[in-house]
């Protein structure tokens, strides 16, 4: 009946899962009591679990992002408190085998449901409304991508307390993750969310894709476009083509552990390599997914915050195009020492270093942007900033570690660590941490409070540098990952730095949480009535904080790069048409969410082996797709009165913002009343 | 003050490297005692350094930029619609090219020369081991000595070590840090690794891929002796009572608790490490040539061939 489930599952015995668990499901209650007690389902329902809209998918994504920063943080606590204190004989407070499911929970959650929601986040709210279009081109499958996301993220969230996570590492290598090495259900959860949230990624891979080639407003060529959506199409074919392949994987394992196969088994012809290619063919292009919409992000912010058009616009552009199409040809570097002959590797190593060519590049732009600059040192300048820096020094160890004789002695080591946190944190977390102080105006309507986000930026970087620096030296010291405890004392005084890092950062974090609770109070303080709360240069900063769901009551017509700053430029911003359109816009639909509740329910099923429920779940998907696919109404008429009252509204508050505006903001020129 | 703050910087950077190259013990991959880790030391200084010319320009650049072109300093030129200079595009291009073709020449020489499956050139012949990955130690096999032993090698200072090496269960990967480069272990295949320790001493060595719950036990010590010395460890080995057949084997393979002591074995079983690669692949080595391989054994790259 219940498969392999039985009440067994849940960790008793372990006080530290337990008591995680207790703490969350505590928290998730109180959540759903407070928004039973304030009548808040009904709103929560038709405004945001439904909702087509990109800008609410947007922000779900991160919220969903933040919250499973927390868990994966709590994860990276756990790792170098274990560290810091299983050190000469002492074996730490964690068993080997939770160790392992920390580690490997830890990488898992922050790639793929931490740092992929954040961007694919930032790229629904601010994508569509960059190309001045009104949403992405398939805004059912937008909210699919999300709640398939969710499910995975779900899953995993349920392994804690039911049942156990994979102790094989979030790469999974094979065969480790064969059901004779790994025969407990952990590694099945890693399977079944990775899978689930995959799809969720193909698809956004496709939508925004389809979006960009078709949905951009008039006059906005390939040369035009801004930079951050320059890098979500570039991110997107990497998504596209790199995905199926985890899929592809993951399905072989799904059979080697299911039916008994032999794809990447020891014996009966199976081969663990075919593992680690396929694996590494998704998962080196997956990091620049992670980076390059980051890459976007710095270029937005540095061009906005220097008043300034971002120098070498083509180079930029070539330049990502150059490391998409090079991303795809580097994957062995992840395997060096696996016996390939010197020129198998020197391929892939020297590959590897021209990728090197274009980011450099890139660095210098964002420098030269700066040059003759008016810089504006808000807090998304410093992330930017804190990124070039440190980002430095994480892009060089990669090319050291490109070179395969110094990778067969730094392979795997915590220096291998160190690097890949010296490129993903600054390289795609500060840039998403810059988008988020950067884009919170314009998805929320109030800005962030600065001098919390510049404390909360101190933290996170001295954090980082703490954290992460003595992980270099204890690479040059031979220390290998994933220790659970370690007999050489002298890797000790390093690694209680790195654990006073982390206490750093979490203070980082605290402060972040602290900056958004005083924003929220503050809020009128804060407000943003105009829409352009930095003087931006794109389309999205032309639409009211927040915008209004048809973002755009007319399509912009674009003839710069900077579109909206030659708006502003010749005094034709905010000219208003002669008569507004009635807006045809996607109606709400259930079917996302009810596809991505069944999709959790058939992972939670397969991993347990409860066959029935599989089968109900995957028919419960079936119908669910076919009643959204018989359902012809799909949009809903804003009409044009309603437009122009919405609009009304809009300039109204443009005019007062004028009258208020204090002497050193930016002008914004007065709203012309008719043309 | 600006200066100042730069030269900080730039003692502080020589300041780290001095402590690194002067051989703080501890530093294991600065401190090699052979001539494979101490070629890659000098990949690793070489690549820093080259990268350096890159990241001093970018921290220069990083903190000045900001500081002279704050907003707040009016004094500054301002050029809102400068934004492309084909001198500037042709250098930021340039360096990086330059850079990178310099760091592949020597990639391209060293990793041809490392070469974990070449042999290395000596007038001695090489010292034979088959190493086993087990779940969770290592098993060393002395297919000339007819001897064995878990968790430790002994061999001869100034002659080549020649591993075989290949997993009983999942991957691993074989390093001894001051000797130079890390293999992986796979079943069903056998990848080679040849070392050479210049110097007498004993060496850690451990895996490096995470293999499960065991993982950290599975260190081992790397001895380099005289040549006497190693003569008489042989001996001592072949005095041990323990004897290495398939049953003793079997129970080897079965996981152990904590770390599992060092054990000697006097005799061997002949070609038992053929015996472990071939209960995955039973066809393996038995079909000579590159393209006969066995359906396991896809990867066995054909052995380097000696130079000398």
């Amino acid at each position: 009946m219940f498969g392999k489930l039985s009440l067994a599952a849940i960790p008793y015995e372990n006080p530290i899962t337990i008591s995680a668990v207790i703490g969350a499901v505590l928290l998730g209650l109180v959540i759903l009591g407070l928004i039973t007690y304030y009548r808040k389902w009904t709103y929560l329902y038709q405004e945001w679990l439904t909702s087509l809209d990109h800008k609410k998918i947007g922000i779900m994504y991160i919220v969903l992002a933040l919250v499973m920063l927390l868990r994966g943080f709590s994860d990276a606590i756990l790792m170098r408190s274990q560290q810091a204190v299983a050190a000469g004989g002492s074996h730490g407070f964690l068993a080997p085998e939770h160790f392992n499911q920390i580690f490997s929970a830890h990488g898992s959650i922050m790639i793929i449901f931490m740092a992929m929601p954040f961007l694919v986040g930032l790229m629904n709210i601010v994508v569509p409304q960059q190309i001045g279009a009104r949403d992405v081109a398939f805004p059912f499958m937008n909210s699919l991508s999300l709640w398939l996301t969710t499910a995975g993220a779900l899953l995993i969230m349920v392994s804690l307390g039911v049942g156990e996570f994979s102790q094989a590492g979030w790469s999974g290598y094979t065969p480790l993750t064969e059901l004779q090495y790994s025969p407990g259900t952990g590694v099945d959860y890693w399977i079944w969310s990775f899978q689930i949230a995959g799809i969720g990624t193909t698809m956004s891979g496709i939508n925004f894709l389809v979006t960009i080639m078709k949905m951009r407003a008039p006059g906005m060529k390939a040369m035009r476009m801004p930079l951050f959506v320059w890098t979500t199409i570039c991110t997107m074919v990497l998504a596209v083509w790199a995905f199926p392949v985890l899929t592809a994987a993951l399905a072989m394992i799904t059979l080697d552990r299911y039916l008994g196969m032999h794809f990447f088994t020891n014996d009966l012809g199976g081969n663990m390599m075919m593992y680690a290619n396929l694996f590494w063919t998704w998962g080196h292009p997956e990091v620049y997914v992670l980076i390059l919409p980051a890459f976007g992000i710095y270029s937005e912010v540095v061009a906005t915050f220097s008043g300034k058009r971002l120098f070498g616009y083509g180079s930029m552009v070539y330049a990502t195009a150059a490391i998409t199409v090079l991303s795809f040809s580097v994957w062995v570097h992840h395997f060096f020492t696996m016996g390939a002959s010197p020129n198998v590797n020197l391929f892939f190593g020297i590959a590897t270093m021209l990728i090197a060519i274009p980011t450099g590049v890139k660095t210098f732009n964002w420098l030269f942007t700066m040059y003759r600059g008016r810089i504006r040192l808000t807090t998304p300048m410093y992330w930017t900033l804190g990124f070039i820096v440190t980002f430095a020094i994480g892009g060089s160890t990669g090319v050291l570690l490109a070179s395969p004789p110094a990778d067969f002695v730094l392979h795997n080591s915590l220096f291998l660590i160190a690097h890949f946190h010296n490129t993903i944190i600054p390289g795609a977390l500060f840039g998403f941490f810059a988008g988020y102080y950067y884009w919170f105006p314009k998805a929320m309507g109030f800005r962030l409070k600065e001098s919390w986000g510049k404390r909360a930026f101190w933290c996170w970087a001295i954090g980082f540098y703490l954290a992460f620096m003595p992980l270099y030296v204890l690479g040059f010291m031979g220390m290998p990952r994933r220790m659970a405890y370690y007999a050489t004392p002298a890797w000790h005084p390093y690694l209680l730095v790195a654990a006073l890092g982390v206490a750093v950062i979490a203070l980082g974090i605290l402060f972040q949480g602290i900056q958004l609770l005083v924003s929220i109070k503050e809020r009128q303080a804060l407000s943003d009535p105009t829409g352009d709360p930095w003087d931006g240069r794109t389309l999205e900063w032309l639409t009211s904080s927040p915008p209004a769901v048809y973002n755009f009551p007319e399509i912009p017509i674009v003839d710069d790069i900077d579109a909206f700053m030659e708006m502003k430029e010749k005094g034709v911003a905010y000219l208003r048409p002669d008569h507004y359109k009635d807006i045809e816009m996607p109606k709400n639909a259930p079917h996302g969410m009810i596809i991505g509740l069944w999709a959790f329910v058939f992972g939670f099923a397969m991993i347990w082996y409860i066959w029935w429920l599989a089968i109900v779940a995957a028919l419960g998907i079936l119908v669910t797709v076919i009643a959204r696919s018989m359902d012809d109404d799909l949009h809903y008429i804003i009409p044009a009165a309603e437009v122009e009252r919405i609009e009304n509204e809009r300039y109204s508050q443009l005019a007062a913002a004028a009258k208020r505006r204090p002497a050193d903001e930016p002008a914004i020129p007065e709203p012309v009343p008719e043309r | 003050m600006k200066r100042k703050k730069y030269s900080v910087l730039v003692g502080l950077l020589s300041l780290s490297a001095v402590t690194f190259l002067g051989g703080c013990s501890t530093i294991l991959l600065f401190n090699p005692k052979g001539p494979i880790g101490e070629s890659e030391r000098f990949v690793i200084i070489a690549a820093i350094a080259l990268m350096l010319i890159v990241v001093i320009p970018v921290f220069i650049m990083a903190f000045w930029f900001p500081l002279k072109y704050r907003a707040s300093n009016t004094a500054s030129t301002y050029m809102p619609k400068w934004s492309y200079s084909a001198k500037i595009d042709l250098v930021l291009w340039a360096v990086p090219i330059a850079i990178v073709t310099v760091l592949a020449i020597l990639a391209w020489t060293r990793t041809h020369a490392l070469d974990p499956y070449k042999p290395i050139p000596s007038a001695a012949k090489p010292i034979n081991i088959e190493a086993v990955s087990l779940d969770w130690k290592w098993l060393f096999i002395y297919p000339d000595q007819n001897i064995a032993t878990v968790n430790e090698i002994t061999f001869p200072v100034k002659v080549p070590v020649s591993f075989k090496l290949t997993s009983q269960t999942v991957m691993t990967s074989f390093f001894i840090p001051q000797l130079g480069s890390q293999m992986y272990a796979m079943g069903g295949m056998q990848t080679r690794l040849h070392l050479l320790a210049d110097k007498p001493g004993t060496y850690a060595g451990h895996n490096q891929q995470i293999s499960g719950r065991g993982y950290a036990n599975m260190h081992f010590q790397a001895k380099a002796v005289s040549p006497e010395e190693f003569q008489a460890w042989v001996q001592k080995v072949r005095q041990s009572p323990e004897k290495l057949d398939l049953e003793r084997y079997e129970e080897l393979t079965k996981p152990n608790a904590g770390y599992y002591p060092v054990t000697y074995f006097s005799a061997v079983k002949p070609d038992l490490f053929l015996d472990i690669l071939r209960q995955f692949d039973p066809t393996w080595g038995k079909n000579p040539g590159p393209m006969s391989r066995g359906p396991g054994s896809p990867p066995a790259r054909p052995d380097v061939p000696e130079e000398n």
